[in-house]
């Protein structure tokens, strides 16, 4: 078997991370799932924000994890999709707005 | 896509329900990496699962059917010759006369394909049974000219019609139940709605089914009901009154998928992990009694399909007797977590 960082089985064992901390492993977990609940933000919306984020961190559990909760929300290919590029364009963005940064100090060092 | 053939005209190792029930007990079970449902449910005060008030009496008039579905509990298609005979129909109504179930519930492969369909729900009807749902697939009203009048037909009778309809998108629907499923299902909800049901006043209820077309969980019954009533009435004018979201269970051809698919591990791990002991109280086999189309008892429809009849004395229609099958254990296996997982699953939906 291939030896790899990434085991998707490891996104079952999330929960055991709480074995060695409990009290900080609780309170995350009580964080995370009031986050996720409906509230100014639809359950939904919060899903597909996660889909991205978890794109822009390229977190692959957690791409695993919000593919599935979007299927299970009924939520279409299309909509997954657009969300991750707006990920990918604030990611991108957020390179090319260094641009400036680069435009400055070039213009400050020539004469 | 090509209409698949079923199981056991594929001969395929799964179609035997002996082999559907190795598996199920081997595996993440055998290693002890998950607990047995038997083990589980033992946790809760639940074992043995004992039956409630009987409520539902389900018929399985045949495996017959038009569609062959990927997901498919029965193995159900054109292939299967299993019907349920006049003699064996006789039977049940001399059952659903006297029952003290309210709810009658007549499913398949396509219940309508029996050719003693109509006579039977012609008899049945006469018996008062309060609700007598028809498990129709809705593309059989339209894949005859003989069937074109079956929205008249309920009508007349005031069944309450139950269909499956994946998804409100073409794709996800016609991946899971063939090319042309979707538009065909569409027409046929337009034809029921035309006669009356799901109107105002009618008193005709037309009911849909969804269960995920893959290898996830359903969400919140109600999010999904009101996403369906929106899509539908938006893009087809379409009304109808509940949805139920049911689990797939892993049996039979959605076994099948979840093998092949390489996604059968992840599935039990994550029904496992929803396990909800409140949808244990209300599991369908402890109110409901499933009939095979040659007349033998089962707890479920699922126990039907992996042929574990009822551990009873009277297994057969034969024989029935209320009082003595309600004091019977329900036969469990590890499937049975597909209706205990997160809000529950049933023929009738959610349970929790």
């Amino acid at each position: 078997m291939s030896k790899t960082y990434y085991d998707p089985a490891d996104l079952r064992k999330f929960g055991n991370i709480s074995e060695w901390n409990e009290e900080l492993g609780a309170k995350f977990f009580d964080y995370y799932g009031k986050v996720f609940e409906e509230g100014a933000l639809s359950a939904r919306e919060k899903s597909l924000i996660a889909l991205a984020v978890s794109h822009v961190v390229q977190c692959p559990y957690c791409i695993d994890a919000y593919t599935k909760d979007g299927l299970q929300r009924g939520i279409e290919k299309e909509e997954m999709m657009e969300a991750v590029h707006v990920g990918a364009a604030i990611k991108s963005g957020a390179t090319l707005v260094h641009g400036v940064q680069m435009m400055n100090k070039y213009e400050k060092l020539s004469m | 896509m090509a209409l698949l053939k079923s199981l056991a005209a594929r001969k395929d190792d799964l179609s035997s329900p002996a082999n559907q029930l190795e598996f199920l007990s081997n595996g993440v079970f055998k290693k002890g990496k998950l607990p047995l449902f038997k083990d589980k449910i033992a946790q809760t005060n639940h074992f043995p699962l004992k039956p409630k008030k009987l409520e539902i009496l389900q018929l399985n008039l045949g495996y017959m059917c038009n569609q062959v579905c990927s997901h498919c509990h029965v193995d159900a298609g054109p292939d299967r010759k299993e019907i349920m005979t006049k003699e064996t129909m006789l039977q049940c109504l001399e059952v659903i006369r006297t029952t003290g179930a309210h709810t009658l519930d007549l499913t398949g492969g396509a219940p309508e394909m029996n050719p003693n369909f109509r006579w039977f729900v012609e008899e049945a009807s006469k018996a008062g049974i309060k609700d007598f749902i028809v498990r129709s697939n809705l593309t059989i009203i339209l894949a005859n000219k003989k069937y074109h009048d079956l929205p008249e037909f309920f009508k007349k009778h005031k069944v309450h019609v139950v269909s499956s309809l994946p998804f409100y998108k073409r794709d996800k629907t016609d991946k899971q139940r063939g090319d042309g499923v979707f538009d065909k299902s569409i027409k046929a909800l337009q034809m029921l709605n035309a006669v009356g049901y799901s109107q105002e006043g009618t008193g005709l209820k037309l009911d849909l089914v969804y269960n995920p077309s893959g290898a996830f969980l359903p969400t919140d019954q109600n999010l999904l009901e009101n996403d369906f009533k929106v899509a539908l009435k938006e893009d087809f004018n379409i009304d109808f009154n509940n949805l139920f979201a049911i689990t797939n269970l892993p049996i039979s051809r959605f076994l099948e998928y979840l093998i092949a698919s390489e996604n059968y591990e992840d599935y039990m791990y994550a029904l496992v992990d929803a396990y909800n002991p409140t949808a244990v109280e209300n599991v369908m086999c402890t109110n409901t009694i499933s009939i095979s189309w040659d007349g033998w008892l089962y707890d479920c429809d699922f126990n039907q399909m992996l042929e574990l009849k009822v551990a009873s004395k009277v297994k057969h229609i034969s024989q029935y007797n209320e009082d003595l099958l309600n004091d019977r254990d329900i036969i469990i296996s590890q499937h049975c977590y597909g209706c205990t997982a997160g809000a529950g699953s049933s023929c009738q939906g959610s349970v929790a």
